[in-house]
């Protein structure tokens, strides 16, 4: 440690120093390659010592074999899971809640006193919202504290990637759900059975209006947003005939809120499909035969649904777009073309394996290569995660409501993206000068205290003590040797503790994440 | 007013300093600011085809009545062919009859029938050709700035836009979201310090230069209750401060408000579509307030979108993704009162691919022609700003 820093410091060091000695007596880190800590920071919400505990105990390729597992099972530590199972709203089935909650919107409509109706609109709102913040408390949760950091990392990728907007409609009490049952169970499996699980979720269909695509009243927004944006990318040789093939091989694919089933011709009633919410109606499906993408597909009810999607999954144009937009996230804006190609020709002979493709990319030199240089400029959430794991590591948070503040602040709230494409990929998306500005103000926040992060919700319980401690042993050990004379001189001129945190989250080697470079 | 009129108007404007640039010679300024409606708005259902059977055919939901002055949900007269939607009635309308406002109609990019909004915003941001290898760090509104001498741009915008990125640095601010700056002036000084070698040091220093100019500008608001500016919410709000960053510290803006993708339930009269009129045009009178007279004089706004919308209905009250679309041009020293640019009546043959609004006038060879008269620019500096472009004099200014 520098002594100059010591000096300058003034009361910075009492802590400094009684840090260290309080972490020595826990989960020592112990030394690590520049090459596997800038693995952790690449692949992970940010490093943490109970990852690279994990990490050396396994070693590297157990570790990745562990990660990359598609059907591993999440153990959070008992201090996060208890928090998610106190979330109470999102326990009850879905479409219990959404029939509920329909009537009481109903009822509420129904009120005469203009003063009731309103007071009864508002409770009802705020209760969709309450939901939505349970939903997004528990992602938090888990990306901050699951030892399946990959899949927590692919878990935000794909549901961004299939995104919806909570602010639309009912789509507050339908998220949870989405990225339980459709998103989690899927990340690093199958894409072609991730995406025809989210044509089946009430969640997408309500978001890209589908639940309103009926035969004679054709609605092309879901149909053109699956092509364009979910599978095989803009400009990749479908034309608008093949948009409104698929918005017809999509009509009547849909959403029932209600316990009833619609009376329907003999005919129909074998075509018929219900399971929860969802809902394929052939009374609104258009029973034609449809041309996609140089395909017949006779018309035959929810099946065309399955063939179209599986010839969404098995075109050339998908498995280099969903193969480019990975590599984009992990690796870098302009990712390299050979590698890309790789991994799409992974995706091609299995199918849409994420969890290969996955592995194409982590093991190949272009992804060593990148690493080695430091990574790529974090996006808005992933430098807040990040933050957060290094400040307090393995202390588990009380309450995620100044987490979801700091990414909102920054413009990359969970389920806040109200457009069909997602947030950008693209670290130019995220560093611009407002942005920059709002990320030194969010690093204020997080390195000057603890605010609410220890302040469980509950009105009588008690605020624990914490400090965010970024000098601590990860930082001696494998972050600093990584700064700059610069980043070092800048720190030196640090007034506090709190004052060198804020320097340290501003600095550019914690906005980019770490490669641990040797001195 | 012509373009010598329009120097002469803002030769009259006090003296514009701003921290931290020194300027060259001028060349020429006037202020200009592109709001991009995101999401594809449904121009046909704004600038309406009144003289059109065919609309009312084809829109037998969503359609707005012919212009009826004892009617107010009908549509505001314009001219013989044309009609403003009522939502506008006392915001934009007056601009109409003060000839400050014109609207081009059959506009967009005419080489993008993507019909993806991400695609056709991109293509319209950078103003380059839609086929082809296209650099998306160099935007038409970045190149802009390149050659005008006393540019000072800005984005309001939380991200900067494609428009803006290039090789000058372009500040952009969260107009909706602007705070007291509490990273002090030391941490500050000490941040800019860490990043002196890196890439992102023109971004940060431009950062912090406008941060607490904007912030003493805007929070002027909460000690001031001026014109209704602190009742003000949402677009207008932010419309309003873009009004007063622009009166005291910046000549070109960009700001962006979404909202406009009516695939369901838009409404004709009234209804969604009707509402987010109203806060547009409540917005942009808003802005013009707050910019004041004397610079309202040289201020053009223009108004886009990335494509129209069907031209009719779909099953649901909505309308689908379109090509050709139609904008609005504002300024207090424009030709305005007018429809501007080539026209065709408006019958099924006249509809592009059966479905949407041909696209008569490209919006780069408009965007030309405006520069060209608003900044005096030559063919060898509009050719760097909208390269291949022909500029379109459609006689805005």
């Amino acid at each position: 440690m520098n002594l100059g820093l010591r000096n300058r410091a003034g009361g910075a060091l009492a802590l400094v120093v009684c840090a260290v000695v309080f972490l020595s007596g826990g989960a020592r880190a112990g030394d690590l390659p520049a090459e596997d800590v800038a693995l952790l920071e690449r692949l992970t919400w940010g490093i943490s010592s109970a990852t690279v505990a994990q990490f050396k105990r396994l070693g590297r390729d157990r570790w990745l074999d562990e990660q990359l597992a598609a059907d591993g099972e999440t153990i959070l530590p008992e201090r996060a899971q208890e928090q998610i199972d106190a979330l109470a709203a999102l326990k009850a089935p879905l479409l219990k809640t959404v029939s509920a909650k329909d009537q009481e919107i109903r009822a509420a409509n129904k009120l005469e006193d203009p003063d009731q109706r309103a007071a009864a609109r508002r409770a009802y709102q705020q209760s969709l919202s309450d939901i939505a913040r349970q939903a997004a408390a528990r992602e938090i949760l888990r990306a901050l504290y699951s030892p399946r950091q990959i899949h927590e990392r692919l878990t935000w990728f794909w549901f961004n990637h299939f995104n919806v907007h909570q602010a639309k409609s009912n789509i507050r009490l339908l998220v949870g759900d989405y990225v339980e049952r459709v998103i989690r169970p899927n990340a690093l499996g199958n894409f072609c059975q991730l995406l025809s699980m989210t044509v089946r979720h009430p969640a997408m269909l309500r978001y890209l209006d589908n639940a309103s695509n009926a035969v004679g009243r054709l609605n092309e927004n879901y149909a053109r947003e699956i092509i364009e944006l979910h599978t095989m990318g803009v400009g990749s040789g479908y034309t608008q005939r093949d948009v409104e093939e698929l918005a017809r091989i999509l009509t009547g694919v849909g959403i029932n809120g209600t316990t009833r089933t619609p009376r329907l011709r003999p005919a129909h009633q074998t075509l018929y499909h219900r399971d929860g919410l969802f809902e394929f109606n052939p009374a609104r499906h258009d029973a034609g035969d449809k041309t996609f993408l140089g395909h017949e597909i006779k018309g035959n009810g929810l099946e065309e649904v399955d063939k179209a999607v599986d010839i969404l999954c098995k075109h050339p144009a998908t498995a280099a777009f969903i193969s480019k937009k990975l590599a984009t996230y992990f690796v870098g804006d302009d990712p390299p073309a050979p590698l890309v190609s790789r991994m799409a020709e992974t995706f091609k002979s299995s199918v849409g394996d994420i969890s290969m493709v996955l592995r194409v990319m982590v093991q190949s030199p272009e992804f060593r290569e990148a690493s080695r240089t430091g990574g790529k400029f974090k996006d808005a959430i992933h430098y807040v995660l990040s933050a957060i794991r290094l400040a307090y590591d393995d202390k588990v948070i009380r309450n995620t409501q100044p987490i979801q503040s700091f990414i909102n602040r920054l413009g990359q709230g969970l389920f806040n993206r109200s457009s069909p494409d997602g947030y950008s990929p693209l670290s130019t998306a995220w560093n611009s000068p407002g942005q920059m500005m709002a990320r030194f103000e969010v690093a204020r926040q997080i390195g000057s205290s603890a605010g609410n992060l220890f302040k469980p919700e509950q009105a009588d319980a008690a605020t624990e003590p914490a400090f965010p401690l970024l000098q601590n042993e990860l930082y001696f050990r494998f972050l600093r040797r990584d700064l700059s004379p610069t980043t070092l001189a800048a720190l030196a001129e640090a007034i506090s503790p709190q004052d060198w945190n804020v320097l340290f989250l501003s600095s550019p080697e914690f906005m980019r994440g770490f490669a641990g470079r040797a001195p | 007013m012509n373009r010598r009129e329009l120097i002469k108007a803002f030769a009259t404007l006090p003296t514009l300093t701003v921290a931290g640039r020194v300027w060259a010679a001028p060349a020429t300024d006037a202020r200009l600011l592109i709001v991009f409606l995101r999401g594809g708005y449904d121009a046909t259902n704004v600038i309406i085809p009144v003289s059109s059977s065919f609309y009312y055919e084809v829109r037998p939901v969503l359609a707005v009545s012919r212009p009826d002055p004892d009617d107010a949900m009908s549509a505001l007269p314009l001219d013989a062919d044309w009609g403003l939607h009522p939502a506008l009635r006392e915001t934009l309308h007056p601009f109409w009859a003060r000839r400050e406002l014109a609207v081009v109609p059959f506009i967009g990019a005419n080489d993008d029938v993507s019909r993806s909004h991400f695609q056709t915003q991109d293509t319209i941001e950078l103003g380059q050709a839609a086929d082809g290898t296209r650099n998306y760090n160099s935007g038409f509104m970045s190149r802009l700035v390149t050659e005008l001498t006393r540019a000072r741009p800005i984005a309001f915008t939380d991200q900067l836009p494609l428009t803006f990125r290039g090789t000058t640095p372009v500040p952009n601010v969260s107009i909706s979201a602007v705070g007291k700056p509490r990273i002090d002036d030391r941490q500050a000084r000490l941040i800019q310090k860490m990043y002196e070698s890196s890439e992102l040091a023109p971004a940060i220093s431009e950062g912090f230069r406008v941060r607490d100019d904007v912030y003493q500008t805007i929070s002027r608001e909460l000690t001031e209750a001026n014109r209704g500016a602190v009742s003000a919410r949402g677009f207008e709000l932010s419309a309003r401060r873009i009004g007063r960053l622009m009166r005291e510290q910046f000549n070109l803006g960009f700001v962006d408000v979404g909202g406009w993708d009516t695939h369901i339930n838009q409404g004709g009269a009234s209804g969604y579509l009707a509402d987010r009129l109203g806060e547009l045009g409540r917005a942009l009178a808003g802005f013009t307030e707050e910019i004041g007279t004397a610079a309202w004089r040289s201020t053009v706004v223009v108004v886009v979108s990335e494509f129209g919308r069907t031209f009719r209905e779909n099953g649901d009250r909505g309308t689908d993704h379109g090509h050709g679309s139609a904008y609005l041009i504002m300024g207090g020293g424009i030709n305005g009162g007018r429809v501007l640019g080539e026209q065709v009546k408006l019958t099924q043959a006249a509809l592009f691919q059966n479905r949407d609004y041909p696209i008569l006038t490209d919006y780069r060879a408009m965007l030309a022609g405006l520069f060209g008269r608003l900044y005096g620019l030559q063919t060898a500096g509009l050719q760097k700003v909208l390269p291949n472009v022909r500029p379109a004099d459609l006689g805005i200014l």
